[in-house]
């Protein structure tokens, strides 16, 4: 109905102005009772010169010095409209969005999860439909139906699960917030825990290189998340949620238009789990007692008459933590050897503020300014080992687009901005059977450093706007500790024939190595650290990747066949060498080290309600440590994927039915060496790789109406469990004693339940 | 060297002279998804058009151009002899017949199978 309104002209009533003037208003047209009037808008005189713009009320007065019929109203972001003029009456009009028309017509061909087929780099969008059929609960789950990325547990303490891209661990992808890197530093280890799942709006996980505009540390791949928008997210949202294991969940976002162009949003989040459970009688936690408060505050200020774009952010968060011995206190038994026990307290604030202006005569030239600081302080112990750091980092960017001759060559260039400064002590109690096997001894490793970095980036991309598209991108950085070096990458996409992609890129990833806060796991055991006498370098890589991408139709539906290829070789690398397992070591590779990833993937689109995805991998990741060249442990060489997700058609009322289910086999893992150094008989178990397994997902969605919808799910419905998760778990304060032989689930299948409340 | 490069990206910055950014906006006949990429594609290559967006339910083009490089007239000319009518040069026989069948804008048939 709305949509024929469009175009129809409400004569309201004879205005009292001279013969020669018409005059009227522009209104928005808005899904809202509401009437939102368009300051700014372009009203003339077809194939004249004579316009006028409306005032801040939307309205105007134009005379017609000649017998011009044709009127035309414009506006920026609107569909522009032509009104016939016979008379002077008074005309109230309203435009209509562009974005509304083109929403509707993306709408029934768009996928939650597509690979997208005409930007040069390798980029993967997942939607907030798509994140939903893993509803709990933070940005690490949001993976779980995507099988570009793996979700591993780190350790059998913590609870936390690590990402992995291409073969490498999270700290060699870079993981930004709308453009800002986030989850770095000493948020490398539990930050995606620290982003809810409802706040996120959309992914993008570029794999390979990347472009250089937001930084030259990533190596393996991007992750952006886009956080839910004031102006465009839902007035009031509520969602709770429940799990067997007593987790409980609760997301409140409140939007509100404060003027015309400012709006402004509330998101909060809490979570809590305070039940005990072990489920394997080690007399371990399964899972942490936990508790997060989590609030956003957003601004968002949107001038489309003077082109200006803004946002202004701040949050912050406690997350508290305890695992450790079921029978463990910590007001009694803290940092005692009665019983073993761990907390990891945390306390982040963030803010940032960014602005976009697009001149709005010269559409393609535009200028973004972004400037975020972050303080991050975590205090933790874990048995008798203690480590705390605090972080605070500064990042800024200004980056501007426009062209070279014509739209086909598009340049980005800018300045970027970097400075962190870490605070870190470690208290690190080991085992060593120089004393005796059951005493300990204490070292103290104070880690305080700042970085700083300055560069310039510069980004060219040709489209050919037919079949081929590239972006070469290069960038200069001076860092204090780095030195002055140059990070180039390229992307290509070329399409030999219709409907196939040959995607190409390489470039270089240069980072420091966080060597604590990306290795916490490392403190729930009795391990002794060692470092090297020498410093330990940056790390240097480069990635070179080849995809290739063929959309077919099979039985009339669409399909699509992804095969993509990655390797990742080390220049330099930080070796964490887990191989004594009385020990872990830190140094500077001597040798190779690569990672070779490959991925072949079946997207079936077989209606519009179903679709379904398979996925095989393949890994080959090598390094050379001080005891030979060995395959990266508890990394699986293999995995099997698969999604299949079906919903109901919608009905009048809005009400639908939404399942979908996510079957996963995790093939053999290598164990770092557990054999004792001087242990002469060889027992065999230690040698044996993991066995491979299983897991399974499903969920069931119920969408009463637009307002209410109600979800249960269940992870891990196949029941499988790392029967020792926990080596020595029966004497935790003696040698040997390690928590981080974790290559599957540790407790069994988990239901959980949910429900979301949205008011429009 | 940052230094240097700093400078060049700010000088990169300034404005650039009004008549180089000439901005145009007209009515150019056609009715699908392929008279658009035509029309698009073909005028970007122009030597002097930085700039090219055609509206399919406006009928209208959004130039910026060159003056310098290029007249408005020699653009209307151009679209012409592409088989397209603009406000001001009428497309020959000859060009219009050259469209694929789904283009041809002067068939109310085509135009109605459109809309």
């Amino acid at each position: 109905m709305k949509y024929f309104l469009t175009n129809i002209i409400f004569l309201i009533s004879l205005a009292l102005i001279s013969q020669t003037n018409i005059s009227g208003i522009v209104l928005e047209q808005s899904s809202a009772d509401s009437e939102i009037v368009l300051p700014g808008a372009n009203v003339y005189w077809m194939n004249t010169t004579e316009g006028v713009i409306t005032n801040l009320d939307g309205e105007f007065t134009i005379s017609n010095s000649g017998n011009y019929t044709n009127l035309i109203i414009s506006y920026v972001g609107f569909k522009s409209d032509t009104i016939n003029i016979e008379n002077q009456n008074f005309i109230k009009h309203y435009l209509k969005p562009e974005s509304t028309l083109d929403a509707v017509n993306i709408k029934a061909i768009s996928k939650t999860s597509s690979v997208s087929y005409l930007t040069s780099q390798n980029i993967i969008n997942v939607s907030s439909e798509e994140l939903l059929k893993a509803a709990c609960c933070n940005l690490s789950e949001s993976f779980e139906t995507n099988p570009s990325i793996d979700v591993n547990f780190t350790d059998a303490i913590t609870g936390v699960k690590q990402i992995q891209m291409l073969g490498l661990t999270s700290p060699y992808i870079l993981i930004t917030t709308e453009n800002i890197p986030t989850i770095r530093g000493a948020s490398q280890t539990y930050g995606l825990s620290f982003i809810p799942g409802t706040w996120v709006e959309s992914l993008q996980i570029t794999k390979g290189a990347g472009s250089v505009v937001n930084g030259y540390e990533s190596i393996s791949g991007q992750i952006n998340a886009e956080l839910q928008k004031p102006n465009s997210d839902l007035p009031l949202f509520f969602n709770t949620y429940l799990n067997t294991m007593g987790k409980l969940e609760l997301n409140t976002h409140f939007n509100t238009k404060i003027s015309n162009k400012l709006s402004t949003g509330l998101y909060f989040h809490f979570n809590n789990n305070d039940e005990s459970h072990d489920t394997n009688q080690d007399g371990f936690l399964d899972l942490p007692l936990s508790k997060q408060i989590n609030f956003l505050n957003r601004w968002q200020y949107t001038n489309l008459e003077k082109g200006l774009v803004g946002f202004f952010n701040l949050r912050y968060l406690e997350d508290e933590k305890q695992s450790g011995e079921v029978d463990f206190d910590p007001e009694l038994h803290r940092l005692t050897t009665n019983y073993w026990g761990s907390e990891v307290s945390t306390e982040r604030f963030d803010t940032s503020i960014k602005f976009a202006y697009v001149n709005p005569d010269i559409t393609y030239q535009t200028v973004g300014f972004q400037l975020a600081y972050s303080d991050h302080s975590q205090n933790s112990y874990f048995g008798l080992n203690q480590y705390d750091i605090s972080h605070q980092s500064i990042f800024s960017n200004i980056i501007y687009n426009s062209i070279l001759g014509d739209t086909r060559h598009k340049i980005k260039t800018g300045i970027n901005f970097n400075s962190d400064r870490y605070k870190e002590n470690v208290v690190n109690s080991f085992y060593t059977a120089i004393i005796s096997p059951n005493d300990y001894a204490t070292e103290f490793i104070n880690n305080d450093r700042s970085e700083n970095s300055i560069g310039v980036i510069f980004e060219y991309n040709f489209d050919n706007l037919n079949n081929l598209n590239l972006t070469a991108g290069i960038r200069a950085d001076e860092h204090n500790k780095m030195g002055t070096f140059i990070t180039p990458r390229f992307h290509l996409r070329y399409t030999p024939v219709e409907k196939s992609v040959i995607r190409l890129s390489f470039g270089r990833g240069k980072r420091m190595a966080n060597i604590f806060a990306e290795n916490q796991n490392l403190f729930a055991t009795t391990r002794e650290i060692i470092l090297p006498t020498d410093d330990l370098k940056y790390e240097d890589a480069w990635n070179y990747g080849v995809s290739f991408l063929q959309k077919f139709n099979l039985f009339n539906s669409k399909a699509e066949l992804v095969f993509d290829y990655y390797y990742t070789n080390f220049m330099n690398q930080v070796v964490v060498d887990w191989e004594n397992p009385f020990e872990i070591s830190f140094y500077n590779l001597e040798g190779k080290s690569y990672a070779s990833s490959f991925q072949s993937q079946f997207n079936y689109y077989i209606s519009e309600n179903i679709d379904l995805k398979l996925a095989y991998k393949l890994y080959d990741v090598k390094t050379d440590y001080n005891s030979g060249s060995l395959r990266k442990p508890m990394t699986p060489k293999e995995r099997v994927f698969f999604n299949f997700s079906v919903n109901s058609n919608v009905n009048e009322n809005k009400s639908q039915w939404k399942f979908d289910t996510t079957f996963n086999w995790i093939g053999e893992q290598r164990y770092s060496n557990r054999i004792p150094e001087n242990t002469t008989s060889i027992i065999p178990v230690y040698q044996a790789p993991t066995p491979d397994f299983t897991t399974v997902n499903a969920q069931l969605t119920r969408v009463f109406s637009e307002k209410f919808e109600f979800y249960i799910g269940a992870e891990n419905l196949t029941n499988t469990k790392q029967k020792n998760p926990i080596f020595m778990s029966e004497d935790p304060f003696i040698q040997g004693f390690d928590t981080t032989f974790v290559y599957g689930p540790i407790f069994g299948s988990m239901y959980y339940a949910g429900l979301r409340f949205k008011i429009y | 060297m940052i230094k240097y490069i700093l400078i060049s990206v700010l000088i990169s910055l300034s404005p650039i002279d009004q008549n180089s950014n000439a901005k145009a906006n007209f009515r150019v006949d056609g009715v699908c998804g392929m008279c658009k990429e035509r029309i698009e594609n073909s005028t970007i290559k122009l030597k002097g058009v930085k700039f090219s967006k055609w509206n399919n339910s406006t009928n209208k083009i959004s130039l910026i151009y060159n003056e310098k490089k290029i007249k408005l007239n020699d653009i209307h000319k151009f679209i012409a002899e592409l088989g397209h009518d603009t406000e001001k040069v009428i497309a020959t026989d000859k060009a219009y017949n050259s469209l694929d069948p789904c283009c041809k804008y002067r068939d109310p048939n085509v135009v109605k199978n459109h809309q």
